[in-house]
């Protein structure tokens, strides 16, 4: 089978620093690259770096594995809302089930997504979790 | 042996990253039937465990990423190189400084690669960012220090290999300095104390070897022909960070190397979080920035099995204040803990075969 | 345009059918629907497929002339629709626009799905390409999850309880159990339900559609036609069809299916009723909070009611808006490319009055609705027993 390079690589740097999508006619911005304004319909759409911390929107603790995650255990699911008004699907790591809660602030982290299989590519990608040190400044 | 009189080549930024899991050594000993006794003179407490989700290049990344944070006045696109040392790559081929350029948003004008030289790696990576920044090849240069030590089961190196690591941005006169280096040393032999074959999953390694002809006579001799060659002694550092391969071995070099056991426990970190292999001295460094005050001066010694050895003499600078706090501390990443017991650190390292 | 009717349908048993294959399961309905429109099979002149992932489940893409061929449709024009969930509900669509604009007289529409040939954690995965496989699935969002970021939500906004779920999936083995082509024909209680495995929690196994080999097919054909095959011809009186976007963080609230909104007042004002006026409906449970979220968002009650509707029993049968007599897609089962189809036939017959222990007493007009993901695409269609 042809390795998915092509199809990780397009999307690489994007998950890698949760680039996001940000329309310059009427701000709307979203994760995902789009040319066109899933708002305005205008087609200027500029590639913006998105907000690093957050908070959850919602969450499940996903315990029907599927295939790619066949041998991982459960893991937190969640739509994080950034700081910026944005919402992301993420995992949420380095959380027990029990302590997450909607509103909870988190903040982005580095994490193995996935890898194609075990000669395969490995899928880096953005992860949220509690923030590690509360900033005092 | 290098001196560097001139005070400009500088730490502009550091940063660390410790995986929140834990795992007593009392648990992996309980797994193996391992006598609790047997274990006491690796004075080695607990030790970080990878996440699930988590290797060299993910640890890479957050490290790299808390340089950035104290070096506000470098921007990713003035990196003119990154190196990355460790012995736990996830690709044998494909460098993880690929992946931290693109998790960084390095320029596509940057030199990329990776370093093995078993724990000592990472400082082969802090003197190509040196060398470079010096010789006016690179602006600022991204050395990384970072492993998910690997560790056979049921081998003695189980109850100290672990995952962590640093990174640094190094530059020549630019940026606000933390701390500059004032000279280097090295020392390398042909000495097999530990090792990995290709396709070999876990290293393997020489019992007692490993000690004397290995980490203390290497050790003793880069640290010492750095004083030599800087003449001085080690009453003019304040501290000294050697490689870490369990919590004995860093005390015991540095009493031989004629320093107090309070010069060297500020940046001893294997007894709470194990050995980081490539990470270990240069995390013991941070542990160090994080704590200490302009005008004092550091010994960094790493130990690479193979062998050979890297010692820096490093002295703190004012950038320090100023920075310290801009990213979590070492200290924050080694209170922020979840323990776990054998099954699960195997299940989380893939020591569990399919 | 033309008024159109549906006057044959079929259906196969749904469940776990190890011994048939997706042709076999096709074919099985589309002989029946034939057959209950007394018609041969040289008359149809179209097929329409709603399939969502032959592909996936088990290795086979253009499926439409592969069913055209093994139905003996000869050269007939196949068509495959897909819109995951909603594929046959959409192909159904189609198929009205179709005869309505008089491009056929007279056609099959149908869905089918052979999922057991894959192990759980496959299907899910399959299922999960229902949503943005870049921006959701790749991060580990699977459909059961989704749908579980949606409860959590409507729990915290408007009170929602774990209980009420279940009683969605009580109700729907009731009728289930009912119904002798249902995958499930037993009742289960709340307390069950609530100790079921979680899947992903608030929802439990008892709480999600299964997964299921099915497949179903009707005949449509222009209205002018139908009393020639039947007396009992079940009429199209409107339709709607809507999308939202793919990814379910992309919409301001997550407890509001706005493709559903959108399908729903199409259909309303166009076969000119209002959500009252809906005798039975058959809705997309593929999860018991959709169900909940659905009669709010049909408008068979307040935005945040939906609790309260199940609670009450307004959706049993014999209360005010009979929901799934059939046993929906928790019951009757979700053989994903065909449920939409599956809908139709229990809505054709319980205007007809064939819904035998399950019937809606005196239903005149019945709706469906179908959609695909997160509701990414909805569809709905109302029929009556009189024109419009």
């Amino acid at each position: 089978m042809m390795p998915k390079s092509p199809r990780i690589w397009q999307l690489a740097e994007r998950r890698y620093r949760l680039l996001g999508s940000r329309c310059t006619a009427c701000g709307k911005t979203s994760v995902g690259p789009r040319n066109v304004c899933p708002a305005c319909g205008s087609e200027d759409v500029e590639t913006v770096q998105l907000p690093s911390t957050g908070t959850v929107y919602s969450y499940t603790v996903v315990h029907a594995l599927p295939a790619e995650r066949e041998r991982y255990g459960p893991y937190i699911m969640a739509i994080v809302e950034l700081e910026d008004g944005t919402r992301v699907t993420s995992e949420i790591v380095d959380c027990e089930p029990e302590d997450v809660k909607i509103g909870m602030p988190v903040e982005l982290a580095f994490r193995v997504i996935g890898q194609e299989s075990e000669e395969g590519i490995i899928y880096y990608g953005y992860k949220f979790r509690p923030l590690v040190f509360r900033k005092t400044n | 042996m290098s001196v560097f009189n001139d005070k400009k080549t500088a730490i502009v930024g550091y940063g660390s990253y410790i995986p929140r899991y834990r795992i007593k050594i009392e648990s992996i000993a309980h797994a193996w039937g391992e006598p609790l006794e047997m274990l006491r003179g690796l004075r080695v407490q607990e030790i970080s465990v990878k996440g699930r989700d988590e290797d060299q290049v993910t640890i890479a990344v957050e490290a790299a990423r808390n340089a950035l944070r104290r070096a506000p006045e470098v921007s990713a696109k003035e990196i003119g190189a990154i190196y990355s040392g460790s012995e736990s790559k996830p690709y044998a081929v494909k460098p993880t400084s690929t992946i931290v350029a693109a998790a960084i948003g390095a320029p596509l004008s940057v030199r990329l690669a990776d370093y093995e030289f078993a724990c000592k790696g990472g400082t082969e990576a802090i003197i190509s960012c040196i060398s470079q920044a010096r010789s006016g090849m690179i602006k600022y240069g991204l050395a990384i220090a970072a492993d998910c030590s690997q560790s056979l089961p049921g081998d003695v190196l189980e109850y100290t290999a672990s995952a962590g690591g640093s990174a640094f941005i190094i530059g020549h006169g630019s940026g606000d300095p933390i701390a500059y280096f004032e000279g280097q040393y090295s020392v390398g032999t042909d000495t097999p104390d530990f090792w990995r074959r290709d396709l070999i999953k876990y290293p393997r390694h020489g019992g007692r070897f490993t000690g004397e002809p290995a980490y203390f006579r290497h050790v003793m001799a880069a640290a010492s022909g750095l004083m030599r060659e800087l003449n001085m002694k080690p009453e003019d550092f304040d501290y000294i960070v050697p490689h870490q391969p369990n919590g004995s071995f860093p005390v015991e070099v540095a009493k031989r190397l004629g320093f107090s056991e309070s010069k060297v426990l500020p940046g001893l970190l294997s007894p709470i979080v194990g050995n980081f292999y490539s990470g270990s001295s240069p995390t013991g460094l941070c542990r160090v920035l994080d704590q200490a005050k302009p005008g004092q001066r550091i010994l960094l010694v790493s130990f690479g099995s193979g062998a050979g050895s890297d010692a820096f003499s490093i002295v703190v600078a004012d950038g320090i204040e100023r920075k310290r706090d801009l990213a979590p501390k070492v200290e924050d990443y080694v209170e922020r803990k979840k323990y776990v017991d054998y099954s699960v650190y195997a299940r989380f390292w893939g020591k569990i075969a399919f | 345009m033309r008024d159109v009717a549906v006057i044959g349908v079929g259906m196969t048993k749904f469940g776990e059918r190890w011994d048939k294959q997706l042709r076999d399961l096709f074919v099985e309905a589309g002989n029946e629907a034939l057959k209950d429109a007394n018609m041969g099979r040289d008359e149809v002149q179209a097929l329409f497929v709603g399939n969502f992932s032959a592909g996936s489940f088990v290795g086979q893409e253009h499926v439409a002339p592969l069913l055209s061929d093994y139905l003996s449709l000869k050269s007939k024009p196949a068509f495959r629709v897909e819109s995951a969930c909603a594929s046959s509900a959409m192909a159904f669509n189609l198929a009205c626009m179709a005869v309505a604009s008089g491009t056929y007289d007279i056609v099959m529409v149908g869905g089918v799905e052979k999922m057991t040939d894959v192990s759980a954690p496959e299907a899910t995965s399959v299922y999960a390409k229902a949503m943005d496989a870049e921006w959701e699935s790749f991060f580990g969002l699977t459909l059961p999850a989704a749908f579980a970021l949606i409860a959590r939500r409507h729990f915290v906004q408007y009170g929602t309880k774990p209980e009420q779920l279940a009683m969605v999936s009580v109700k729907n083995h009731r009728n289930g159990s009912k119904n002798p082509l249902a995958q499930f024909q037993f009742e289960v209680t709340v307390e069950r339900v609530l100790s079921s495995p979680i899947v992903s929690d608030p929802l439990h196994v008892l709480d999600c559609s299964p997964v299921t080999d099915g497949a179903a097919a009707v005949i449509l054909c222009s209205a002018e036609l139908a009393r020639k095959y039947t007396d009992t011809p079940v009429y199209v009186l409107g339709f709607g069809v809507a999308s939202d976007s793919m990814a379910l963080h992309d919409r301001p609230d997550i407890t509001t299916l706005g493709a559903v909104v959108k399908a729903s007042r199409q259909a309303y004002r166009m076969a000119g009723i209002e959500p009252k006026d809906v005798d039975v409906a058959e809705l997309h449970d593929s999860f018991t909070i959709a169900e909940i979220i659905l009669y709010e968002d049909l408008g068979f009650c307040e935005k945040g009611k939906g609790g309260m509707m199940i609670q009450e029993g307004e959706t049993e049968i014999g209360g005010r808006i009979p929901v799934n007599p059939s046993g929906g897609l928790k019951a009757r089962g979700h053989p994903v490319g065909a449920s939409g189809a599956a809908q139709i036939v229990e809505i054709v017959k319980q205007l007809r009055g064939e819904a035998g222990r399950r019937q809606v007493p005196g239903a005149e007009i019945g709706m469906t609705q179908s959609m695909g993901g997160t509701a990414s695409t909805c569809a709905v269609h109302i029929f009556g027993r009189r024109k419009r």
